[in-house]
């Protein structure tokens, strides 16, 4: 077993060498313009990007057609909110996302604010689910968009998009779902689950970093979209610049084989990630589960440690890559805008930890990170003045702190 | 982010760890920070005299929030209380190289001390108060 362990498989994925194989001749003699339509270089390149739509379009259930390459989720995520309300908005002002989504979603909400857009940011429910009732309460006459996301990239929480795309569909709303952590990893239709738009992005699904692709609906409804950036008008309008050919033979040979492993890949990610579940609440009190039991991604686990500070704790799991919903980590001081819009407490979210597993995970791994994070919650909580007031009898909601920095 | 070797040293090898006897009249305790916060420093003096004879803390927070208490017990130790008293954050930022967005642990350190310093005062004057009485 080579350490340390990668268990960070939200954040990004390895490349499969399969997926590389695929890209290597585009770097090389076939390194054509797939827009040059006059010479058997641009042939090649515009053969390996269809080929690649076809792939992508069959995991999503799509039309190649309707596949619009960009350089990763979050241009898809500008292009499509954006795009939309360019478009639309002299139809409606008002768009509806939630506050759990991803920054790129929720930034660019902002922005769509400030220049005149109204938009509603749903509380998810403690597990961090939007339910299509919220969101139907939520649909006014000026409704133009609906951005919420598949699967939730810290706590694995899927969302009910069948029934709120469903529901947009019925009251003439589009929904644009961020399907990053979701696509390869479940099942995903865009007709039966009524999706209007999609994002994905290759280097999630063990393809490489720097592309992705929207996609956008063309019949019932055609989604039309202002185009972000001039150029070109490759992407049938929507999106200029020459296409990354390697990248998208990439993003199309992963999709390719996520596809074809998908079912026993989901069953092998599940039973490793409940065995490091068990594995780790046999062993420790007070463990605490974030997100939905019943819907969730099958290689993410996010747990609380209570009285245990997350920092603190990855410094410990020195032979464990994973990532915490802790703010020490990053320069703000500020734990995750997930785990506090689910509402599961401050110190909850200062201790949590999210542990993911892919496609390279073994059982010997599982056991190893295991074995770690209990014998360092184990030690960390002999040092933590908060465990020892819960073994005193103190209750610490009661306790009047002095204040913190 | 990296760690200085001496955070990791004290994270590793957290001097002083435990606690003392809350009830004597000779021990003072500071607890400062809260758990919303991400940190929580328990920071314990025993005192013979005006004199600091042991240290011991409990801190739940990051691993320099850990080494900068470790490091306050070390620094007590041996210190007279007004000796004690004029150990400064910027002191502990210093020895153990904390970047701009770890200084706040120190400064919980320095809270930690002079907290538990005033305590251990508070029931000496206390315990004055009731001889004389």
């Amino acid at each position: 077993m080579k350490l340390p362990i990668y268990m960070d498989y939200q954040a990004t994925t390895p490349v499969d060498p399969r997926v590389l194989d695929a890209m290597l001749p585009y770097f090389k003699g076939e390194f054509g313009n797939a827009a040059s339509r006059s010479h058997p270089f641009g042939w090649q390149a515009e053969k390996a990007v269809d080929t690649a739509r076809e792939e992508i379009a069959s995991l999503i259930g799509a039309s190649p057609k309707e596949i619009v390459f960009t350089s990763g989720s979050t241009e898809a995520i500008n292009l499509a909110m954006k795009g939309v309300a360019d478009m639309y908005g002299a139809k409606g002002k008002h768009i509806v996302t939630c506050e759990s989504e991803h920054k790129a979603v929720l930034d660019t909400a902002k922005h769509l604010e400030k220049e005149g857009f109204e938009v509603t940011y749903l509380a998810p429910d403690i597990t961090g689910r939007v339910t299509a009732e919220a969101v139907a309460e939520a649909l006014r006459e000026d409704t133009i968009l609906v951005a919420l996301m598949w699967a939730n990239n810290e706590v694995g929480t899927l969302n009910p998009v069948r029934e709120i795309g469903a529901l947009c569909r019925e009251r003439g709303v589009l929904f644009f779902t961020d399907a990053t952590q979701a696509v390869g990893k479940i099942p995903v239709d865009v007709e039966a689950d009524n999706i209007d738009m999609l994002c994905l992005s290759a280097h999630k699904i063990y393809g490489p970093k720097g592309v992705g692709c929207l996609y956008v609906r063309r019949r019932k409804p055609r989604v039309r979209l202002v185009a972000q950036m001039d150029g070109g008008g490759h992407e049938r309008g929507m999106r200029s610049g020459t296409l990354n050919v390697p990248g998208i033979a990439g993003l199309g040979k992963a999709c390719a084989i996520c596809e074809e492993e998908l079912t026993e890949e989901m069953e092998r990610e599940i039973r490793l990630r409940d065995l490091l579940e068990e594995k780790v609440t046999s062993r420790l009190d007070h463990v605490h589960f974030n997100g939905n039991r019943e819907h969730r991604l099958p290689g993410c686990l996010n747990l609380s440690f209570p009285y245990v500070e997350g920092e603190s704790l990855l410094m410990g799991i020195s032979d464990v890559a994973v990532s915490s919903g802790s703010a020490c980590t990053s320069a703000s001081l500020e734990p995750s805008h997930v785990l506090r819009a689910m509402a599961v407490g401050d110190e909850l979210a200062h201790s949590s930890i999210r542990f993911g597993i892919g496609r390279n995970t073994t059982e010997e791994e599982i056991e190893h990170c295991a074995n770690q994070v209990v014998e360092v919650v184990k030690r960390l909580r002999e040092l933590s003045p908060l465990y020892e007031m819960v073994l005193e009898g103190i209750d610490l909601s009661t306790v009047n702190w002095a204040g913190g920095h | 982010m990296a760690y200085s070797d001496k955070v990791l040293d004290h994270y590793n090898k957290p001097r002083n760890v435990g606690s003392l006897d809350k009830a004597k009249s000779t021990v003072g305790t500071g607890v400062v920070g809260a758990p919303e916060c991400g940190d929580v420093m328990k920071l314990q003096i025993e005192i013979e005299g005006d004199r600091i004879v042991d240290a011991k803390f409990k801190t739940f927070g990051c691993g320099s929030a850990i080494a900068s208490s470790s490091l306050a017990t070390e620094w007590v130790k041996g210190k007279t209380l007004d000796e004690a008293l004029e150990i400064r954050n910027t002191q502990i930022v210093q020895e153990l190289s904390l970047p701009p967005v770890k200084i706040h642990c120190s400064v919980l350190a320095e809270d930690a001390i002079k907290a538990a310093i005033a305590d251990v005062k508070t029931k000496r004057e206390s315990d004055l108060k009731k001889e004389s009485a």
